[in-house]
């Protein structure tokens, strides 16, 4: 199954009454067993982008559609940036969540939660709440949640943002694991070009005023071990490129505060 | 430089004194004593102030003949039937007003010009319409009830994190399961602050009733000895009515501590 972006516009008015043009011409696709990051400085539009693709917030024009569905509904896992847990739900609830939604059945809840949490290092947890959990702790558990499903199209959404910098590093080399067994069709959006670089098979560079495409480039690097020291004069090439893409709009966006 | 050290302390240690357990106890024992003397030494007439040992041993008289129980039971009736359908109609309503703009925009003004109506007001309306038997103070509890639930029910559901019905949405969730995963257990402290500003009013709104209209009831029976100038029975009413408003509201903390444990 692969997803398509086409012609995506996505217009807004302000509290002023003027049209801000947030998206333009957005075209792209994810294909199976893809992992596409989405990479801009803030104002891009990038959240909105992941927004209208997991459904949350429809295009002024456009549409996304998922190809080669053969009948079967397909399915969405998304994981926010604001974690965005139950709070009355212990881990284990909440990583059940889709699955009761679903009508799975309560084996197949308890397999599949116990499995999940145990891929995401959550076990001996599964009792606590949210609020008891540390910030990474949380996004283990959210993506725990948007695992479980199984779902044809993963979304991300900054999911590492609100982590310290240490944990962030753990974290994204745990994605990078668990993405290797599982192989979901991803769409993660962020604004950090490390991560962007670490994690992609390809980087969608997108520019603000308005939020459009302004690169789309393929990592030809092996998925794993990307920050090892045989690659780190590719891996700084491709994150430069970025970097050289992005920097003058970076540097207006940070103007503007 | 030794001898011009200053060691930092704690300047907000205040903020953490320990209170040993019996000073709870220490304000209500003072006041009695004060009160139990002031009655001994009869510098007020008993008969406008009974002392605190008099109104026990009337109580105790009461327990004894049985009166005081079917004065209590007619009021824990009233106000357990009265309490109960207010509360469960005002978060039913207040659910359905939050959830759906459609009867916030239609219904939230009509529930907003009666709120502020003292209920009580409506007791002669509601004896004309109900008769004088116990429906018209069940009513009016309920009434009084079911008003301040909505509005803490509503302001709960409009204050529900919209990232969390997102979060439900993606994941399957119909409307009908984002209220009840979603948005009944976010309000669930606001319905339990409604609750609780209720069982004031409820108490209040039965005492009322009572004294308007019935022939049993704490509050018939407070009025009835108030009439008869017996004041040390009327204090056993008054004690009675202390009693339930405290065992009310321990009864709503614990509900509130079983049913919203992740706070």
């Amino acid at each position: 199954m692969r997803i398509v972006v086409e012609n995506v516009d996505k217009t807004f008015v302000d509290s002023k009454k003027r049209e801000v043009t947030a998206l333009t011409n957005i075209n792209f696709s994810i294909e199976k067993e893809e992992f596409v990051v989405l990479v801009g400085p803030s104002g891009c539009g990038k959240s909105t982008l992941l927004n209208i693709v997991g459904g949350l917030m429809s295009p002024t024009s456009g549409t996304v559609y998922f190809e080669g569905t053969n009948g079967k509904k397909p399915s969405l896992g998304i994981v926010f940036q604001e974690i965005a847990l139950f709070p009355w739900r212990s881990v284990y609830e909440n990583v059940i969540f889709g699955l009761e939604e679903a009508g799975a059945s309560k084996q197949e809840q308890q397999e599949k939660g116990k499995q999940y949490i145990e891929m995401v290092g959550l076990s001996g947890f599964e009792n606590a709440y949210p609020k008891q959990l540390s910030g990474g702790m949380r996004q283990r558990a959210g993506i725990a949640r948007a695992l479980a499903i199984e779902p044809d199209l993963l979304l991300m959404d900054e999911p590492f943002s609100a982590l310290d910098a240490q944990t962030r590093t753990i974290m994204q080399e745990e994605l990078l694991t668990i993405w290797n067994r599982t192989k979901l069709s991803t769409l993660y959006v962020t604004h950090n070009i490390q991560e962007a670089v670490y994690l992609a098979d390809r980087v969608i560079v997108l520019s603000r005023h308005p939020g459009q495409i302004k690169s789309i480039i393929q990592i030809d690097m092996p998925k794993i071990g990307r920050d090892q020291e045989q690659y780190r004069a590719q891996f700084e090439q491709y994150a430069d490129q970025i970097w050289q893409l992005i920097r003058h709009d970076a540097q207006e966006a940070s103007r503007e505060g | 430089m030794s001898e011009q050290r200053q060691i930092i302390t704690n300047r907000v240690a205040f903020l953490e004194t320990k209170i040993p357990s019996y000073a709870a106890v220490l304000g209500i024992v003072c006041l009695l004593v004060v009160w139990e003397i002031i009655c001994r030494l009869e510098i007020v007439p008993p008969l406008f102030l009974p002392a605190p040992t008099a109104i026990l041993l009337a109580g105790w008289d009461m327990i004894a003949s049985g009166e005081l129980y079917k004065d209590l039971i007619a009021s824990l009736y009233r106000i357990g039937v009265g309490y109960a359908i207010g509360a469960a109609l005002g978060v039913l309503v207040g659910l359905i007003l939050g959830f759906s703009r459609w009867t916030d925009a239609i219904a939230s003004p009509i529930v907003y010009s009666i709120y502020p109506i003292p209920k009580i007001a409506l007791l002669p309306l509601i004896i004309l319409w109900m008769g004088i038997g116990e429906m018209p103070k069940v009513a009016i509890i309920a009434l009084g009830v079911f008003f301040p639930v909505v509005i803490n029910t509503f302001s709960g559901v409009k204050n529900v994190d919209p990232m969390l019905i997102k979060a439900a949405v993606t994941f399957g969730s119909n409307h009908l399961n984002v209220i009840r995963k979603v948005i009944l257990p976010a309000s669930l402290p606001m319905i339990f602050a409604g609750l609780k500003l209720s069982a004031g009013t409820s108490l209040l709104l039965l005492v009322s009733a009572e004294m308007v209209a019935a022939q049993e009831g704490i509050g018939a029976m407070v009025l009835h000895y108030g009439n008869l100038m017996i004041t040390t029975k009327l204090m056993v009413g008054v004690l009675i009515l202390s009693l339930l408003g405290l065992t009310f509201n321990r009864v709503l903390q614990w509900l509130e501590r079983k049913l919203i444990p992740w706070k």
